[in-house]
């Protein structure tokens, strides 16, 4: 059977964008994607999502709530390559254009179980002053050319960035075989549990 | 009470006052209300003085009365508090001084607690006091004047608190401050006022029981002066001085400024902070802190080069606020053992903590204190005498070495008497002469030992005499110290014999020594003297021939003449005097031994003394005895720094010595480093004083309770103590004498016996942390050895050291002290404690490799992750590795090993001759270097790789964009837009198509009528035919019969191939068809990788085919043709265009008319030339010669070109002209940002090198030249040829990083390989050299896009030269591909096309004109003379022509199967005489250049086979390998002929130019005979 011998691992991860914390903005959009490395191949869900825009709750907390659904499946030989997920939020500025207003990255949590992930978020900043001034004033800020550039180390060192705020994640993971293959990601306090079922078809 | 009111009689001041005092010292004194009678000075002032000197008098009444209460409340003097006018003026000068200023801020704080309590009395008197009329009763004074039995003095209570705010610190300034004016007191009183005025409201209920109701206050509006604010604030307010503060100021008092700098020590840069901030920073601390500690030695505010903190300080990441509850959760967790994270801690396997150390203090004994006597230090000093006598005999080195000396003599006289022992025969004469050497050191040794021995004993007495004299002079006894000298009787006649044995043996020694030193120097003599005496026969030999008379003194003659040389006659030594040895010996044995017959003098020294009693001592000496009872000491146990535990403090006897006895148990957890006591001395009463302190050694491992011996470890004071009885003090001078000489100064020092050991557990085990945790490696197993760590050589590391050390000084191996040094260094040198002597620089790696490097290597996975990483082609897009080797075929390696292994093989098979192959490896080689170059250099980011950011536009954008404001929305003409760019990132299979839009074509061949008809087809018939072809509808008769099925002229349609995906248009009919449809075709990157090196490295060409759809009637029967039709589509090869898919990608879209590419013979097929011609139509086309068609390719979404590597290459240019480069450029793109401007190139081997430099006229084979002597034009033609038959190969597809190589003359003609710099560089120096004017034209063409061009100067008029085709066409051609000129090169300069057009119709290319073409090098900057990368001259080797042959006949061969497996459903025939004839035709077409000779060769053929239908053309090409000629043959579609009957005939020529540039003609053809 091929359960005895699995040649792949399983990874799913639901969850939600839950809100974030932008202190200085508001009416923000959030987009997520993945980025994984060669060995992964998503198999169910969406790898990309595009949320509503959502205001300021009107509370203290002055937080900006998505509840945006996440809900993708990853099949992978190889934990290199683990899936980050890439948030970019959007928002207008005072002009009513479309800016970005903060990159983030995290890692899918590696251990099954309810995550919850705070994720700092920032945007580039311009080279200069006058090209500060000149893209607000146009409303074209600086972007990556592509978001998943802040899930890599590759060539940042190029850039500069400024802080921006806060987006919280939730993540509820699920692994597949992946004891089974060797690897063993659980949080120290399932292990005696899982001592009951001990490993089965280990790689030789 | 009492006090003051004393004190106010003292003072004889009016009694109204006492009230005020009261109420100033005790608050709690307020309820009864007793009051003194009125005063009469209130009266008297109130009728007399004014308002104000009323006032005043009051004033310093009030005043001088609150002082002097205050002065009796107050014990401690009181600094003033407010400031004179003159101090006021010193501030605002120099800012205020610092001390004073602090003195008076704190003062002020003090005295205010004080007024503060006194307000609540004095306010309530003050709180209802009108204050505008000064001297007038306000209403509630009146109220209580009247119904009270005192006077409250409404004018003096209200001074008061003023008075006694200030008066409490104003003592001294009385007179000043009776100056002031009241002006100001008034100002002080209103402030003070509303300070109070909160207070008063409570005050008010609680204090005065009036009827509030009674009476209401009317008071003006309260007003304050400006002045008067200033004033106050003041008082109250600091402002720091903006002034600098003078250094003095800064510094301690006679203290010079120290400038580190100046000194040549480092001091770092201060932050930058103004200079009027630090100035106030300054004025600041000097107010506020009394110290001087911000102060550094040069006066300047200490500060920190900087400022910022190394670790930041802020918190971490809030979550929000909805967490917090998340936050407070109850986690609960087991409880866990605490387990120290320390260096030193025990491992964790190890029973932890409970390790043990013991301390056992047993006792201190001071040698010296100041509270010694001189009796006491000389009773020291003897002690200490003693106890080194005492050590000294106990090891009794003197015997020791007696009986070695006399052993040593024995076996002497062994060796001397080998008879008497047979047993030393070995002892050999140098043995003996070792034991003589060893006897004279022993003897000095014991000498010596015995000289202390008795210097010692001699100093104890001397000691203990002066002491007995001490005594006897200050009549009584300090110390119970006793020296008893025990005489010991010895037998006189024994001891005076042994004396003398022992005498005479060293006599007999001595003299032995001297005997062999006298025989020794004896033997020098005489060989010397024999020296002396054979010289001297020489000499004399040499007087006598001379006839010298004098011969009584011939050493004086001899020596006259040449006394340099002359050797002095030796004396013979003197013989040993036995005499004067024994006086010596007798001499130094009186001196060091004891006489015969003396007794052995043996001190003991005893306790047994009595002390004198204090009631006999002399008074100083009784305060001494009393100063010394009042000492104790304690000490305390210092562990690592910490304090543990101290003992009790013991009182000092007064022998000086301090019994403690105490163990500590010290349960450790850290490894020790360190273990002090500190010994405190407490005299009386007060505080410990820190006497010294004692390190002791932490014992080493063996050392365990019980074992440990008490040690005793001394200490000593620098402390300096002087008493005024008759301890000495210490650290001061004293004297034994009288006069005060020969002075002695003592420290305090003493020894403190202990011992510190480690505890025994209850089970007998030490408790010692395990020996690994003490140190690391070396020392940990060095006190492993026992021996080691015995002798306490815990910190030696050179063990080989140490043993050459043990061997070369003789170390005697059996003395037991020092069998553990021999155990040591046997241990070390065996190797059992083994110690590298190498450096692991990562020692742990072997730890974490978790397989070893070989089952790394074998395992598949991990060898395809490591390719995979590395970027290897083969696997760098390998996606998802399977998870186990087993998973993993073997095969997935197979390319890249076979790549690997064919590196270093020449592969033969595709090129079929060796050279070709060579330069294939060659090129190969060159490729996967600079690839290498361009792969490191990719992952090198820059900012705009990362970021979209706007550019700062300027005004040009700014107001094109302003402009674009006003623009329609929706113009009638819109213009093209540009599309969105895609980057080649997140782009998969399918997303990418090629859009091919075929427009139309002119010229297209046009069938002949079946020529079996007409032998000689005449031109007017033909030109009838055709111009009823131009209209397909109208036909003629005879065209129908020409064409069975009414076919017109041509019916063309179009084919385009790419990547093996085929579509076509469909078919237009004419010579001139239209189509216009646009063509779709998918486009697969190589391995799926859309990355931008991979893209560029695409070598595929889109193949654009015209073919004639001929529609072949194949009814056998022409009875049926009424009935049905039987026909059978046919295509027939016109013609072909090649764009490479490079150029697509890099020039986004390629519109354009193209001129096709069609074979110089097309059997069966014309050109409608001759009759336009004829027609007269269209004048310009009639111009050109073939066919065109009009194209616009593009790609769908478009890509991003990749950008050339930005890499600055190294460059042997000069610096100066790289920089004029960058400007030339700089300047010339700020112009005209699309024209092509290039001055420097990179070459082969990755250098920058000035593009002049490849220009250098260069000799075309002489064999060109040969071929038409007489006609320049036909030889640049011809030139231009062989340079178009080098295969072309574009760079980018060679050198996957848009790096363009440019390679010399010479290089190109090796690799023979080059795209159209190449070309276009040996063909300019062609021309140079044939003495024609030649330019590079960098310019862009169609379809090339940016592109070099050659361009020569004929007599009148401009020719443009495509290098790679070898075409060239007229300035003025419409045709020419050249469609812009950006700028133009010659051998020693760069011209810039400045004029306002680029396309070669419109421009002039005379360079002269500085106003149409700006020059590179000028006037400002000429020509430096660069010398060229070109060789001198080109050598040609002619090419083999067999191999020629040889080639041509296997391509032949291989074309011919490769047709045949492309019909594998079908027989092919080959028709070998036509071939043949073919065969003839190629040589003759090579030789014409392919200038038409169609009906001749349609004749000849005819003529030859009979009636077939031909079909067929001549292709030509360049060759470089086999497979692009199959290619192309291929595209051609003969083999797709499906007629049963067809033949095929198919030859190959090659002509060999010089240096193997090969010409291939492949003649193909399809026959089909006509019945």
């Amino acid at each position: 059977m091929a359960a005895a011998s699995p040649s792949v691992f399983l990874l799913m991860v639901n969850g939600q964008v839950e809100s974030a914390q932008f202190p200085e903005h508001d009416d923000l959009y959030c987009k997520y994607c993945f980025v994984y490395g060669q060995d992964w191949a998503p198999t169910a869900g969406l790898e990309e999502g595009i949320s509503q825009i959502t205001s300021k709750s009107l509370d203290a907390r002055r937080a900006l709530v998505w509840n945006f659904p996440i809900d993708v499946t990853f099949k992978s030989t190889n934990p290199y390559g683990w899936p980050q997920i890439v948030l970019s939020v959007y928002g207008p500025d005072v002009f009513g254009n479309d800016v970005v207003r903060g990159y983030g990255a995290v890692h899918v949590p590696f251990s099954p179980g309810r995550h919850k992930r705070t994720v700092p978020m920032f945007v580039p900043e311009s080279t200069s002053k006058l090209q500060k001034f000149t893209s607000w004033f146009m409303g074209r800020r600086p972007e990556y050319t592509d978001p998943k550039v802040v899930a890599q180390g590759e060539g940042r060192e190029v850039t500069r960035v400024r802080s921006q705020g806060f987006v919280t994640l939730l993540f509820n993971v699920v692994t597949k075989d992946m004891r089974k293959l060797g690897y063993d990601t659980g949080p120290p306090d399932t292990q005696g549990v899982s001592g009951h079922s001990p490993p089965q078809g280990l790689p030789t | 009470m009492v006090s003051e009111n004393s004190h106010l009689e003292d003072q004889q001041e009016p009694v109204q006052e006492g009230s005020d005092t009261r109420l100033l010292s005790v608050t709690s004194r307020r309820g009864p209300r007793s009051l003194p009678p009125i005063p009469s000075a209130f009266r008297t002032g109130f009728a007399e003085f004014s308002m104000r000197e009323r006032m005043r008098e009051k004033l310093q009444a009030a005043r001088s009365k609150a002082e002097s209460a205050l002065l009796q409340e107050i014990p401690t003097p009181r600094p003033r508090r407010s400031r004179s006018p003159s101090e006021k003026q010193v501030e605002t000068e120099f800012g205020t001084e610092p001390g004073r200023e602090v003195q008076r801020t704190q003062l002020e704080e003090d005295s205010r607690d004080y007024s503060r309590v006194k307000f609540h009395d004095s306010a309530r008197k003050i709180k209802s006091k009108p204050p505008v009329p000064p001297g007038f009763p306000s209403a509630e004074e009146a109220y209580n004047f009247f119904t009270f039995n005192f006077d409250p003095e409404p004018e003096e209570s209200e001074e008061k608190p003023k008075a006694k705010h200030r008066g409490g610190t104003n003592q001294e300034e009385k007179e000043g401050e009776e100056e002031e004016p009241p002006v100001r007191e008034g100002a002080n009183k209103t402030g003070e006022e509303e300070l109070l005025e909160g207070k008063d409201a409570e005050d008010l209920l609680l204090g005065l029981d009036h009827a509030d109701a009674d009476f209401v206050a009317v008071r003006p509006a309260d007003y304050e002066g400006v002045r008067v604010r200033l004033q106050m604030e003041k008082e109250l307010l600091f402002t720091p001085s903006r002034l600098t503060v003078p250094t003095y100021k800064k510094l301690p008092e006679n203290v010079q400024p120290r400038y580190l700098e100046d000194e040549g020590l480092y001091i770092g840069a201060r932050p930058e902070v103004p200079r009027t901030n630090q100035n106030i920073m300054e004025n600041r601390l000097l107010t506020q802190e009394p110290g001087r500690r911000w102060f550094g030695d040069d006066g300047r505010i200490l500060a920190l080069p900087n400022p910022i903190r190394p670790f930041p300080s802020r918190p971490p990441v809030l979550t929000q606020e909805q967490d917090i509850k998340a936050e407070l959760e109850t986690l609960y967790t087991k409880a866990v053992k605490y387990i120290h994270r320390s260096q030193h801690m025990i491992g964790s396997g190890d029973p932890p903590g409970n390790f043990q150390l013991d301390i056992d203090i047993s006792g201190l004994i001071f040698t010296h204190h100041p509270c010694f006597s001189r009796e006491h230090v000389l009773a020291a000093k003897l002690a200490q005498l003693y106890d080194q006598y005492l050590a000294r005999r106990q090891r009794n080195k003197a015997k020791f070495l007696t009986d070695k000396l006399q052993a040593l003599r024995n076996a002497v006289q062994m060796g001397l008497n080998p008879a008497k022992s047979p047993k030393s025969l070995e002892t050999t004469p140098k043995a003996i002469n070792e034991y003589k050497s060893e006897i004279r050191q022993t003897r000095r040794l014991r000498d010596a030992e015995q000289e202390k021995d008795r210097t010692l004993l001699k100093t104890i007495i001397k000691v203990w005499k002066e002491m007995k004299s001490l005594r006897e002079f200050q009549r009584f006894t300090n110390t119970p110290l006793k020296l008893v000298l025990r005489r010991e009787k010895v037998d006189q006649k024994a001891d005076e014999e042994a004396y003398e044995a022992e005498i005479q043996a060293e006599i007999r020694e001595l003299l032995e020594e001297h005997t062999e030193d006298y025989e020794q120097k004896m033997e020098e003599y005489r060989t010397a003297h024999q020296q002396w005496k054979a010289w001297k026969k020489a000499q004399r030999a040499k007087k006598k021939k001379k006839k010298q008379a004098v011969e009584e003194h011939p050493d004086e003659e001899m020596e006259e003449p040449d006394p340099g040389e002359t050797p002095v006659k030796p004396l013979p030594p003197e013989p040993t005097d036995r005499a004067a040895i024994e006086q010596q010996v007798r001499e130094r044995a009186a001196r060091s031994r004891r006489r015969p017959g003396e007794p052995t003098l043996v001190p003991e020294l005893s306790l047994a003394g009595s002390v004198t009693p204090n009631d006999q001592c002399p008074r100083g000496e009784v305060l001494r005895r009393e100063d010394v009872k009042r000492r104790s000491l304690y000490l305390k146990v210092i562990f690592n720094d910490k304090e543990v535990s101290r003992t009790d403090s013991r009182p000092l006897g007064a022998d000086f010595r301090v019994h403690f006895g105490q163990i500590f148990n010290l349960q450790i957890v850290n490894w020790p480093e360190s273990l002090t006591l500190q010994v405190y001395e407490t005299v009386g009463h007060s505080g410990a004083t820190l006497l010294a302190e004692v390190f002791l050694p932490i014992p080493e491992t063996t050392v365990v309770t019980g074992r440990a011996p008490i040690e005793e470890v001394e200490f000593s004071s620098n402390q300096h103590v002087t008493l005024d009885h008759e301890g000495v003090g210490s650290g001061v001078p004293f004297s034994f004498e009288a006069d005060g000489s020969n002075q002695l100064t003592l420290m305090t020092s003493g020894r403190v016996s202990n011992s510190v050991a480690w505890a025994i557990g209850e089970n007998g085990i030490p408790l010692i942390p395990p020996l690994s945790q003490q140190n690391i490696g070396f020392r940990s197993a060095l006190k492993r050895a026992d021996a080691i760590s015995s002798i306490g050589t815990s910190g030696l590391t050179d063990m080989k050291k140490l043993a050459k050390w043990a061997a070369e000084s003789k170390l005697d191996p059996n003395d037991p002290s020092n069998a553990p040094l021999m155990q040591l260094i046997s241990v070390a040198t065996s190797g059992e404690s083994y110690v590298p002597d190498f450096f692991r620089l990562e020692q742990l790696q072997q730890e974490f490799n978790f397989v070893s490097d070989e089952e790394l290597n074998r395992s598949r996975r991990f060898r395809l992750l490591r390719l995979r990483s590395q970027e290897v082609p083969e696997f760098r897009n390998y996606k998802q590795i399977p998870l186990y080797d087993r998973e993993i075929m073997e095969k997935v390696f197979q390319d890249y090993e076979k790549r690997l292994r064919d590196r270093n093989v020449i592969e033969t098979k595709d090129h079929i001759d060796i050279n070709r192959a060579t330069v294939a490896k060659y090129f190969q080689q060159v490729r996967d270097s600079v690839i290498n170059r361009f792969l490191v250099a990719k992952h090198h980011f820059l900012l705009s790789d990362l970021i979209v950011e706007e550019e700062v536009p300027n005004i040009s954008i700014l107001g094109l964009s302003l402009f674009k404001l006003a623009e329609q929305k929706r113009p009638l003409r819109p213009r093209r837009k540009g599309r969105k760019k895609v980057t080649a990132q997140n782009l998969s299979d399918g997303d990418i198509k090629l859009l091919v839009n075929i427009i139309r074509a002119y010229d297209i061949p046009v069938r002949k009528p079946t020529t079996s008809k007409f032998q000689q087809p005449s031109r007017s018939s033909r030109a009838f035919g055709e111009k009823h072809a131009a209209s397909p509808t109208a036909r003629s008769p005879t065209h129908s019969a020409d064409y069975p099925l009414g076919q017109v002229l041509v019916r063309p349609f179009v084919e385009v191939s790419f990547q093996r995906t085929i579509c076509h248009t469909t078919t237009a009919e004419g010579p001139n068809p239209s189509w216009n449809e646009e063509l779709e075709l998918p486009f697969r990157a190589p391995n799926g990788d859309y990355s931008t090196t991979s893209l560029q490295s695409v070598k595929d060409d889109v193949f654009i085919n015209i073919f004639d759809e001929v529609l072949q009637d194949v009814l056998e029967d022409d009875r049926e043709r009424g009935s049905g039709i039987h026909t059978r589509i046919e295509r027939h090869w016109l013609g072909c265009v090649k764009i490479p898919f490079s150029t697509i990608y890099f020039q986004a879209r390629i519109e354009g008319t193209f001129k096709i590419d069609t074979p110089p013979v097309l059997l069966g097929y014309s050109k409608e030339r001759s009759v336009i011609a004829e027609r007269g139509f269209d004048s310009v086309r009639s111009l050109s010669e073939g066919s065109y068609i009009t194209l616009f390719i593009t790609l769908e979404p478009q890509l991003v070109p990749g950008e050339s590597v930005r890499e600055k290459f190294d460059s042997q240019e000069d610096e100066k002209l790289l920089q004029a480069t960058e400007k030339f450029q700089a300047e010339c793109a700020l112009k005209f940002p699309n024209r092509q401007c290039l001055t420097t190139v990179i070459d082969i081997s990755g250098k920058t090198v000035f593009i002049t430099r490849y220009l250098k006229p260069l000799n075309p084979p002489q064999e060109l030249l040969n071929a038409y002597p007489n006609n320049p034009q036909a030889t640049a033609e011809l030139v231009a040829r062989y340079v178009s038959l080098i295969p072309f190969l574009p760079d980018s597809v060679s050198f996957a990083g848009i790096c363009d190589l440019w390679s010399t003359s010479d290089q190109f003609l090796d690799l023979l390989a080059g795209d159209e710099e190449e070309h276009a560089v040996l063909l300019c120096n062609y021309f140079l050299s044939l003495g024609k004017k030649a330019w590079l034209v960098m310019g862009s063409a169609i379809p090339e896009g940016p592109t070099a061009y050659v361009l020569t100067r004929e007599q009148s008029h401009y020719l443009i030269w495509n290098p790679c085709s070898g075409h060239f066409y007229g300035q003025f051609d419409t045709f020419c591909p050249l469609k812009s000129v950006g700028c133009l090169i010659g051998p020693d300069n760069i011209w810039f096309n400045i004029q306002r057009y680029d396309s070669p119709l419109r421009i002039n290319f005379d360079v002269t004109k500085p106003k149409l073409w700006k020059s590179f090098f000028s006037r400002s900057l000429p020509y430096p003379g660069l010398s060229s990368v070109q060789p001198e001259e080109l050598i040609y080797q002619r090419t083999d022509k067999v191999a020629a042959a040889e080639l041509q006949d296997r391509i032949e061969k291989i074309l011919k199967e490769k047709i045949m497996d492309w019909r594998p459903r079908r027989l092919t025939r080959w028709n070998r005489y036509c071939a043949s004839t073919l065969r003839h035709f190629l040589p003759l077409l090579e030789r014409s250049q392919g200038e038409g000779a169609e009906d001749d060769h349609r004749a000849e053929l005819l003529r030859q086979l009979g009636d077939y239908r031909f079909s067929g053309f001549p292709l030509h090409m360049p060759y470089s390998e086999v497979k692009p000629l199959i290619e192309a043959v291929y595209s051609t579609g003969v083999h797709s002929i499906d007629a049963p009957n067809a033949e095929f005939a198919l030859a190959v020529y090659i002509h060999p130019y010089p240096k193997n540039v090969l010409s291939v003609w492949i003649y193909v053809a399809s026959l089909i005979r006509n019945r």
